[in-house]
């Protein structure tokens, strides 16, 4: 009855997020004149391409209604055993990126695993996935940081093509396929069905359960990619990297307008819900606030996003 | 005997358990060639099991089923709908956030030459004609969660109809239609009958049986009963095979005086949802709400409970004027809601008969947070017996109950709060005659005892046989008023659709 008040909601629900990033461009640019400096802007994009690669694959699972906590500390060992094969196996780095690939996705497909035949709830499979990958990754780099892989790897998270850093294109990538398997495939429709209504999506003949472990290996394969980028970035691999990473990854998936309960959203919405965190954390950094404070105030974004989320499906269901 | 021949479909000996109730029993059912078969029975008859069996969801404990006189296995949905069988499901269960288009072909997207990528503009023309052969003007890059329940069941319709199947099964496709739309419906039926399709048809109204079946088959108990042409057999026959005895009247009305008024509603308004409404309800009193679906009547209905936030207006409960901010108060006020949509807004579908019927009287019966089991144990199996609820235990998930029973359950819930006004929206809605007649003698009871009773309901004959009076809602407005005098099926549509009693 009410078009337009639905409408109006639409826009709202699809471009919120984006227009939150304009307006805070807008007043940090005011606030600081570092802040629209093209090294600052370049320096953004590459802390966030990271995070944000993440979240893409995070948006998948997130997407069919579940979730992955694993994909920090996945990111730890993938970005861990890349680096030891090369130092201390002396592979060779394209055959040590590729292993560290494989034993993420390996890891992706476990978590799917459990979730699907073992019928764990995916927030626990994954945080029990997470607590053993951490566990893995101090046992295999006993505690240390590992560096010494060469320029050949390391550019890979410092290099540039042009002005842009080498994360970036990546990124750029990853979302570019992410979107046309989500708008264009068959799976990428059966992800948002399978969130939509589990049941329906199985009389309708798909299968749920192959589908679902896909889409874990697809979280663990970005993670994977975004600890090897991180490694080459800092130059060395951090037994605890990307601690904390899942929260940055579902609020830049949230903050996306992607739906926690499954069904609804998409990664471009992703990417600019982590580039929304990564403004953030700059501006706060420009204004001097310290890492605890942003900390919380991540926090509270966090629920705020959900809070939003929630309050506009019910809206809906009214309607 | 029977010529093997003529059937497309013979499901043979089919027999189904659940844990603690035998859903099907032995049953053998054969259908013929372009025949609109319709299956009736009870609600927990076993008619959905049956269909679930044929549509591959449910897998049977032993029985065999025949297509086209070969003996297939049917493992999953997917190979039902290879073998050209589909299936509307009772429950209605498209996507939300998906498109129409979407919805129809989930599952059999139209594919470019690699088949991972879906032809979207191949699947939306697709989708688009799907539609205009059920009349249907909307755009099929519509999202479902924005068109109205009736449009969602036309959605399902055309999602059956395009697996272009030989045997379509329909889970009772009109509890949740307009009359307008139900026309359609049935017009397709037969046309798709012509093209030799087969239509298994379930439904617990029965007028529809006789205007569009050809055979009829009865189930009972996981039995089955008969299977009759329909010519041969009359609606009370059909009824006393359901229930298994005769059945007396289908209204019980006794007569209670009802002069203390209870509640009363002056000048209701709410945006553009409803305009000026004022009524009043007496003690005693069956109050019948008419209207087109989508009238009003629900959000009428909601904002007297507190749910939804009015503009103007006053309610009064005693004569004491009164303000209802949340269903919460409402209660407290003694006002009980039996919502239209059990499944979304009023039961916990996981959770067990006895949490469900007690869930609202708990504190009673607790003490100091524990709950006195035997107590609400007791409670339940009352209800159980009175209402007749076919459930194996109290224990069992309410999900597992077939509809009818679901509805008993959110009723006697209800009854347990002994509410001075019971507002019902459709509580008939998907339920056999026989629970439907336990239910009308439960609330004429309920008026005797003196609660003061709202029902409202789209079936005119209910609402006529049950109420004292009547108010029909229009867009909003209240366009007529009978008392049981007065009350006449022609004058309900009148004002329902045209506003007015024309005076000549
Ligand atoms: N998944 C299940 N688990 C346990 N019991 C079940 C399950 N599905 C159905 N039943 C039981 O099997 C019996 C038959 O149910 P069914 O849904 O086939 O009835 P129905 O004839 O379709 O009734 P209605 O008219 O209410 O839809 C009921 O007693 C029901 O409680
Ligand atoms: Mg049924």
């Amino acid at each position: 009855m009410n078009l337009k008040e639905t409408d109006i909601k639409d826009f709202l629900r699809r471009y919120s997020v984006a227009m939150i990033l304009l307006i805070m461009v807008i007043s940090l640019s005011l606030f600081s004149w570092r802040f629209l400096r093209p090294a600052n802007l370049i320096n953004i994009s590459l802390q966030t391409s990271i995070v944000a690669i993440v979240a893409i694959g995070m948006t998948f699972t997130i997407l069919t209604g579940g979730i992955d906590l694993s994909v920090g500390s996945v990111m730890a060992l993938c970005g861990a055993l890349a680096s030891g094969c090369i130092v201390r196996n002396g592979f060779p780095i394209y055959t040590a990126i590729l292993l560290a690939l494989i034993i993420g996705v390996g890891i992706g497909f476990l978590n799917g695993l459990l979730i699907v035949k073992g019928n764990i709830p995916p927030f626990v499979a994954t945080l029990a996935v997470m607590a053993i990958s951490r566990g893995l990754t101090l046992v295999y780099t006993q505690g240390r940081p590992i560096s010494g892989m060469g320029d050949d790897f390391v550019y890979w998270g410092s290099g540039k093509i042009g002005v842009l850093p080498v994360p970036v294109i990546i990124l750029f990538i990853i979302f570019l396929i992410s979107y046309i398997i989500l708008r264009h495939t068959r799976f990428g429709l059966h992800i948002y069905a399978i969130g939509g209504n589990e049941e329906t999506a199985r009389l309708a003949g798909i299968n749920n359960d192959k589908s679902k472990i896909f889409v874990y290996m697809i979280s663990s394969f970005t993670a994977a990619l975004a600890g090897i980028l991180l490694t080459a970035r800092l130059w060395s691999a951090q037994p605890n990297a990307g601690v904390g990473l899942e929260l940055e990854a579902i609020a830049a998936t949230v903050l996306g307008g992607t739906s926690l309960m499954g069904g609804y959203g998409g990664t471009g919405g992703t990417v600019v819900g982590a580039f929304i965190m990564g403004v953030l954390a700059n501006g706060l950094n420009l204004l001097e606030i310290t890492a605890d404070y942003q900390r919380v105030i991540k926090g509270i974004i966090f629920i705020l996003a959900v809070m939003f989320d929630i309050y506009t499906k019910k809206e809906k269901k009214k309607g | 005997m029977i010529e093997q021949n003529n059937f497309i479909l013979s499901m043979e000996n089919i027999i189904k358990i659940f844990p603690g109730v035998t859903a099907l029993d032995d049953v053998t059912f054969r259908a013929e060639f372009g025949e609109i078969h319709a299956l009736v029975g009870e609600n927990g008859a076993g008619k959905s099991t049956l269909m679930k069996v044929l549509a591959g969801i449910n897998s049977p404990d032993s029985g065999s089923i025949n297509l086209d006189s070969e003996i297939v296995e049917i493992g999953s949905p997917g190979k039902a709908q290879s073998l050209g069988i589909s299936m509307i499901h009772q429950e209605l269960a498209l996507i939300p956030y998906l498109t129409v288009g979407q919805n129809i072909y989930l599952g059999r997207e139209p594919h470019r030459k690699i088949k991972t990528f879906i032809d979207w503009k191949k699947l939306y023309k697709q989708a688009k004609v799907q539609l205009s052969r059920l009349d249907m003007d909307i755009d099929p890059k519509t999202l479902v969660v924005n068109i109205p329940i009736a449009q969602q069941q036309m959605v399902e319709v055309a999602k059956a109809l395009s697996i272009n199947a030989k045997i379509i099964v329909m889970d009772e496709p009109t509890s949740a239609l307009t009359d307008k739309e139900t026309k359609i419906l049935f017009r397709v039926m037969r046309h798709l009958k012509d093209q030799g399709i087969t239509i298994l048809y379930i439904s617990h109204r029965l007028e529809e049986i006789f205007e569009i079946a050809d055979r009829v088959t009865v189930l009972r108990d996981g039995f089955h009963i008969s299977t009759s042409i329909i010519s041969d057999i009359s609606s009370d026959d059909i009824v006393k095979m359901m229930v298994g005895r005769e059945l007396g009247d289908l209204y019980p009305k006794k007569n209670v005086p009802q002069n203390e008024c209870v509640l009363e509603v002056k000048g209701l308004s709410s945006g553009k949802l409803l305009n000026n409404i004022s009524f009043h309800l007496n003690k005693g009193e069956v109050l019948g709400i008419s209207g087109l679906i989508g009238a009003g009547r629900t959000e009428l209905a909601r904002a007297l409970f507190g749910i939804d936030t009015f503009d103007h207006g006053e309610i009064f409960i005693n004569g004491d004027s009164v303000r209802i901010r949340s269903p919460r108060e409402a209660i407290s006020m003694g006002l009980g809601f039996l919502t239209e949509d059990r499944k979304e807004q009023g039961l916990f579908l996981g959770m067990s008969v006895r949490e469900n019927i007690t869930i609202s009287v708990l504190k009673e019966f607790s003490s100091f947070g524990f709950p006195f089991f035997s107590k609400l144990k007791t409670l339940t199996e009352k209800f159980i017996k009175q209402m007749n609820i076919r459930t194996p235990n109290i224990h069992q998930k309410v999900k597992n109950l077939s509809g009818g029973n679901q509805q008993k359950v959110l009723i006697a819930r209800w009854l347990n709060l002994n509410p001075r006004v019971l507002i019902l929206d459709e509580p008939t809605r998907g339920i056999d005659v026989g629970a439907k007649a336990e239910i009308y003698t439960l609330i004429d009871r309920l008026a005797g005892d003196g609660v003061g009773i709202i029902m409202i309901s789209s079936e005119l004959p209910e609402i006529i046989g049950i109420s004292d009076r009547v108010i029909v809602i229009r867009e909003g407005s209240i366009t007529g008023e009978f008392s049981r005098e007065e009350l006449s099926q022609d004058k309900i549509m009148q004002c329902a659709a045209t506003g007015g009693i024309d005076e000549s």
